[in-house]
C-alpha cells in the first residue's frame, strides 16, 4: 500500500508479531508473510489518509498554478450557491495528486507497446497525468497567445476564458505540442470535480462548501434514525473524515 | 533459485469468498490447508476503519482495495477482428485484491439461479425449439436447482442475508418473488428497512400489475450470529458500500462470517501478498504437484501439495489454467479446447426519472437495499412469440450519493458553468434510478484466451477479453428497456431517461464485475472444463471455484451462486473425494 498525500511509513513497514513470519527482509514496505494460528491485530496499525496542508506548490510552477486556478474558477464558478474552484481549493487538491501515484500512473499498467487504439479499449498514451498536464498548461498558454493578443488564459476576461474552454472540450481547438484539446479539458474537468467533491481532507471542497451545496451529510455513517422518514429533509449538516466545522483547522 | 517448502494436504490460490469456503470446510476435516494469497492482509477494523472509510476519492475514485492493473492488467477487443490492447487503467470491471478478494467491496446482492439456468438448454429447447438457441453456446451445467438447494441455504445462513421469500417448498409466499425456485425455508433476516426510491418503485411497478419484492441483501437488516458462531451488525444505511470495505461488521464478506474461525485454527495457514505464477503439473500433465508463488522480494517458492484448489476471482482462475496447461486453450475457429470458453459479462440498461417534488435522501442507502421486479428475467415469461431468449432483473437499488460520481442531471445539462450547477443541484436528491440487469450468452465468438504481445511484471501473457453483447442479448435488453419506459412513464415525474444497451463494449466506463465462464462446469469434457462437483477433467487433483464455472451468466448477480458451488464442491470433496483422492468423480 502506499499513502495518499503525504509520504509517511505505513504500518506493514513496522509489523513484528508471533503471529507473523516474515518470509523474506525486504525494504518494500509491504511485505509477503504467513498468518496462523490467530488473527494478527495491533493497536494503531490502521492507515488514515494524511491532512493536506495548504502553502506552496509541490507540482505546478506559479505560473501552471494561476492557469489552473482561472480554469477551476470558470469549471465551477462562485455564485450564490457555492464559492468557486480556486477558493475551494481544488488547484491545491490537484497539485498534491499529481505528486502521488495518481500524477505518475504508478499504478496503472504502463509497459509498451503503445498503440493508438480505439474509444472502447480506452487511454492508450504513454504520458502519466502530471506529463499531461505539463504538456497541456504549456499548450493551452500558446493557443492564448498566439489567438487572443498575447495573453495567458488567466489574463482573459471570463467570457472569454469560457469561450475557450467550450472550444477545448468540443474538440475545436488545435493545440500545439500534439496535445489532445479534448483530452486535456476532460482530464481537468474530472480532476476539479474530484477536488470540488472530495473529502477536504485532500485539500478542495474547502470547508465542505460543495457538500453544503448538494445537501450531502458527507462522512456521516449511520442514518437508520432517517431511513423511514421518506421525502424528509435530512437535518444535520456535513461532517468530514476531519472532523466537524468546528474542528476543522485549514 | 525456487525454495522448496514442506507438504500440505491443500493448497489455495486465493482467499476470499470460495477460498475461505472451501478452507473453513477442508480444515473442519482434518486437513492441513494453505491459502496463498497476492494481496495484502484485511481485516474490519484496520482496513475498513470507521473513522475513514467512507472516503470516496480513495476508495471509490482511486480504488484502494482493488486490483491495480500495474499488477495485472488485461487486454480487450470487441472481435478477432480488432487487435486487443492492454486495459491501462480498470474501468468496466473492478476485480478485488488482498484477502477477501471482490467480496469485500461488492454490494451484497445475492441470488439464486434458476433451475431452469442450470438446465438451459433441455429447458429452452423443450419449451421453444432448437431453432431458437441455435446462435448461442448454451449449455446445461450438469446440476439441478433441487440439487442445488441445500448449498444455496447454507450461504444464505452463512452470510446472514436480509429478505423475503417468494416460494416455500412451492407454496408461493406473499410479498417474495414469486419466479423463484422453491426453497426450504425463508432467509435468516427480514428485509431490509426500504428507503424511499425503491418503496415508490414497488407502488408504481404494482399498479403494473408486477412483482415487486425486496432484493437479498448482504447488508444485513438486523444484528446476527451466523452457523459458525460469528457476530454481525446491522447495517446503518451509510452509503458507502461497493467499492468499500464495510466498518461496521454489516456486509457479509470473508472478514465478517469466516475468517475470525478460520484462523484461529492450527491446521490453516494464509501467505499473503505472493503471487501464485502457475499450478506444476507432473510429466503426465493429469496430476498437479502444488504451485509456484513469488513473495515481494521476488524469491520464488514451490508449495507441493495433494489437492490444488483454485478460488482467485474467475478471470485469474482460468489464466492460471492457461498459464499451467491444465486443459487445452479454446479456439473459436475449431470451437476445441475448453479453457476460455463461454466467457459472459452482462447486459445492462438504465433509467432515471426527475421530479420537482420529491426528496429521496440519496445519500441514505445501502449496497443492496432495495426492490427488484423479476417478471421479465430469465424464463419467467414466454418467449414464445419473441425473437430473444432470456431477460433482466428490472432493480431499484439506489446504493450511494456519493458525489464525486453521483450527480445525475437531465439531458443537455452543460458539464461546468453556472447552469451546471444549478441543474446538479436541483437533481441531486429529486432523482430516481432503476436500472435492468440483464443475462449475458455465450456465443462461439465470445471468449477469453493469452494475449500474443503484452506481458504482466513477470513476463507471462495478460488474460485477452475478445467480446461483444451478443445480438440475442441487444434485443432481449431493448425489449426490456421498452418495458422499463412503461415504469418510467408510470411514476409521473417531469421528465424521464431510458438508456439503451448498444452493441461495442466498451471498457472505460464500469458496467459491472460480473465476469463469469471460461473455466465452465458440464457434463462433457470435450465442451466444459470442469465437471458438475467442478473438479478439472483434465487434472483429476484441481478444482476450479467460481463464477468461471458459470456456463452462461442470468440476469442475476453471481456472488450466492459462487457460494452455493464452493459449498456444493467442498461436501462432495469430503464425502466422496478424500475416500479416493486424485480419481476423477465423474467419469467422462
Amino acid at each position: 500500500m502506499e499513502t495518499h498525500c503525504l509520504k509517511r511509513p505505513t504500518r506493514r513497514q513496522f509489523l513484528s508479531s508471533v503471529a507473523f513470519t516474515i518470509l523474506a527482509g525486504s525494504a518494500a514496505p509491504v511485505m509477503a508473510r504467513s498468518i496462523s494460528g490467530s488473527l494478527p491485530w495491533e493497536a494503531r496499525s490502521a492507515d488514515p489518509p494524511v491532512q493536506v496542508k495548504p502553502g506552496g506548490w509541490l507540482f505546478f510552477t506559479p505560473e501552471e498554478a494561476q492557469t489552473m486556478e482561472a480554469v477551476a474558477d470558470r469549471l465551477v464558478p462562485a455564485d450564490d450557491l457555492s464559492l468557486g474552484g480556486k477558493d475551494a481549493g481544488c488547484v491545491l487538491y490537484l497539485d498534491r495528486q499529481l505528486v502521488g501515484s495518481y500524477g505518475t500512473s504508478s499504478r496503472l499498467y504502463t509497459k509498451g507497446p503503445f498503440m493508438p487504439g480505439l474509444a472502447t479499449q480506452g487511454y492508450q498514451a504513454p504520458d502519466t497525468p502530471a506529463q499531461r498536464y505539463r504538456s497541456g498548461i504549456a499548450a493551452l498558454n500558446a493557443f492564448t497567445r498566439e489567438t487572443k493578443g498575447g495573453k495567458r488564459f488567466a489574463e482573459l476576461a471570463p467570457t472569454d476564458q469560457d469561450a475557450v474552454l467550450k472550444d477545448l472540450e468540443a474538440g475545436k481547438i488545435t493545440l500545439p505540442n500534439k496535445v489532445d484539446a479534448k483530452s486535456f479539458f476532460n482530464l481537468m474537468l474530472a480532476n476539479v470535480m474530484e477536488g470540488f467533491f472530495a473529502d477536504p481532507i485532500y485539500g478542495g471542497n474547502k470547508d465542505m462548501a460543495s457538500w453544503k451545496m448538494l445537501g450531502f451529510p458527507g462522512a456521516r455513517y449511520d442514518y437508520r434514525d432517517h431511513v423511514s422518514k421518506h421525502n424528509q429533509p435530512y437535518p444535520l449538516p456535513p461532517v468530514s473524515i476531519a472532523g466537524s466545522m468546528e474542528w476543522m483547522t485549514r | 533459485m525456487t525454495t522448496i517448502l514442506p507438504r500440505k494436504d491443500v493448497v489455495i490460490v486465493g482467499l476470499g469468498w470460495t477460498g475461505a469456503i472451501l478452507a473453513h470446510e477442508l480444515t473442519e476435516g482434518g486437513l492441513d490447508v494453505v491459502a496463498i494469497e497476492r494481496g495484502p492482509w484485511r481485516d474490519t477494523a484496520t482496513d475498513f476503519n470507521i473513522g475513514y472509510a467512507q472516503d470516496e476519492l480513495r476508495y471509490g475514485i482511486r480504488r484502494d482495495l482493488f486490483l491495480q492493473p500495474a499488477v495485472e492488467a488485461m487486454t480487450m477487443r470487441n472481435s478477432t477482428s480488432q487487435t486487443a490492447l492492454p486495459m491501462r487503467d480498470y474501468g468496466s470491471f473492478l476485480p478485488g485484491n488482498g484477502v477477501g478478494g471482490a467480496g469485500v467491496h461488492w454490494n451484497g446482492h445475492t441470488w439464486r439461479f434458476w433451475d431452469s439456468d442450470f438446465q438451459i438448454a433441455d429447458h429452452l429447447r423443450d419449451r421453444y425449439g432448437a431453432g431458437r438457441i441455435q446462435d448461442l453456446q448454451l449449455q446445461n451445467w450438469g446440476v439441478t436447482g433441487a440439487e442445488m438447494e441445500k448449498s444455496f441455504d447454507r450461504f444464505e445462513y452463512l452470510a446472514g442475508i436480509s429478505g423475503k421469500a417468494g416460494n416455500i417448498s412451492g407454496q408461493i409466499q406473499e410479498g417474495g418473488n414469486p419466479f423463484e425456485d422453491p426453497r426450504a425455508r425463508d432467509y435468516p433476516l427480514p428485509p431490509m428497512q426500504m428507503t424511499y426510491a425503491p418503496t415508490l418503485f414497488a407502488e408504481v411497478t404494482r399498479s403494473l400489475n408486477l412483482h415487486p419484492f425486496p432484493t437479498p441483501s448482504a447488508n444485513l437488516s438486523k444484528d446476527y450470529i451466523n452457523p459458525l458462531g460469528i457476530a454481525m451488525g446491522q447495517c446503518t444505511m451509510c452509503g458507502f458500500c461497493e467499492r468499500f470495505g464495510c466498518a461496521n461488521y454489516s456486509k457479509s464478506s470473508a472478514q465478517t462470517t469466516i475468517l475470525p474461525v478460520l484462523m484461529k485454527k492450527k491446521n490453516f495457514e494464509v501467505r499473503t501478498d505472493s503471487e501464485v505464477l502457475h499450478v506444476d503439473l507432473d510429466a503426465s500433465k493429469k496430476h498437479a504437484r502444488g504451485v509456484t508463488y513469488v513473495n515481494t522480494s521476488g524469491e520464488e517458492f514451490f508449495q507441493p501439495a495433494d489437492m490444488v484448489l483454485l478460488c482467485a476471482y474467475g478471470l485469474h482462475n482460468v489464466r492460471l489454467m492457461m498459464l499451467s496447461g491444465i486443459g487445452q486453450i479454446y479456439d473459436p475457429n475449431t470451437g476445441e479446447g475448453t479453457i476460455g470458453r463461454n466467457y459472459c459479462y452482462q447486459t445492462n440498461a438504465g433509467a432515471q426519472v426527475f421530479f420537482d417534488d420529491k426528496n429521496f435522501n440519496p445519500f441514505i442507502a445501502a449496497g443492496a437495499l432495495g426492490q427488484t421486479v423479476d417478471d421479465y428475467n430469465g424464463d419467467a415469461f414466454d418467449h414464445g412469440p419473441l425473437d430473444f431468449v432470456g431477460g433482466a432483473g428490472i432493480n431499484c437499488i439506489p446504493s450511494n450519493g456519493r458525489p464525486i460520481q453521483t450527480r445525475p442531471t437531465p439531458p443537455g445539462t452543460p458539464r461546468w458553468g453556472s447552469d451546471w450547477k444549478k441543474a446538479t443541484v436541483k437533481s441531486y436528491k429529486s432523482t430516481l434510478g432503476f436500472s435492468s440487469q440483464g443475462s449475458s450468452y455465450p456465443t462461439r465468438g465470445n471468449y477469453l484466451d493469452l494475449d500474443p504481445t503484452y506481458t504482466d511484471r513477470f513476463g507471462r501473457p495478460l488474460l485477452r477479453f475478445t467480446f461483444d453483447f451478443p445480438d440475442n442479448d441487444i434485443r432481449m435488453s431493448n425489449w426490456v428497456s421498452d418495458r422499463m419506459e412503461d415504469i418510467a412513464k408510470a411514476f409521473g415525474g417531469r421528465q424521464y431517461t431510458n438508456t439503451r444497451r448498444k452493441k461495442g463494449w466498451d471498457s472505460v466506463p464500469y458496467q459491472s464485475t460480473h465476469n463469469t465462464g471460461g473455466a465452465i462446469m458440464g457434463t462433457d469434457p470435450k465442451t466444459s472444463a470442469v465437471n458438475k462437483y467442478l473438479q478439472s477433467w483434465d487434472v483429476a487433483n484441481v478444482f476450479v471455484i467460481g463464477a468461471s464455472a458459470f456456463a452462461h451468466n442470468a440476469g442475476k448477480n453471481p456472488t450466492g451462486t459462487v457460494g452455493a458451488l464452493a459449498f456444493h464442491a467442498a461436501d462432495v470433496i469430503r464425502q466422496q473425494y478424500l475416500r479416493n483422492p486424485g480419481q476423477p468423480l465423474v467419469s467422462a
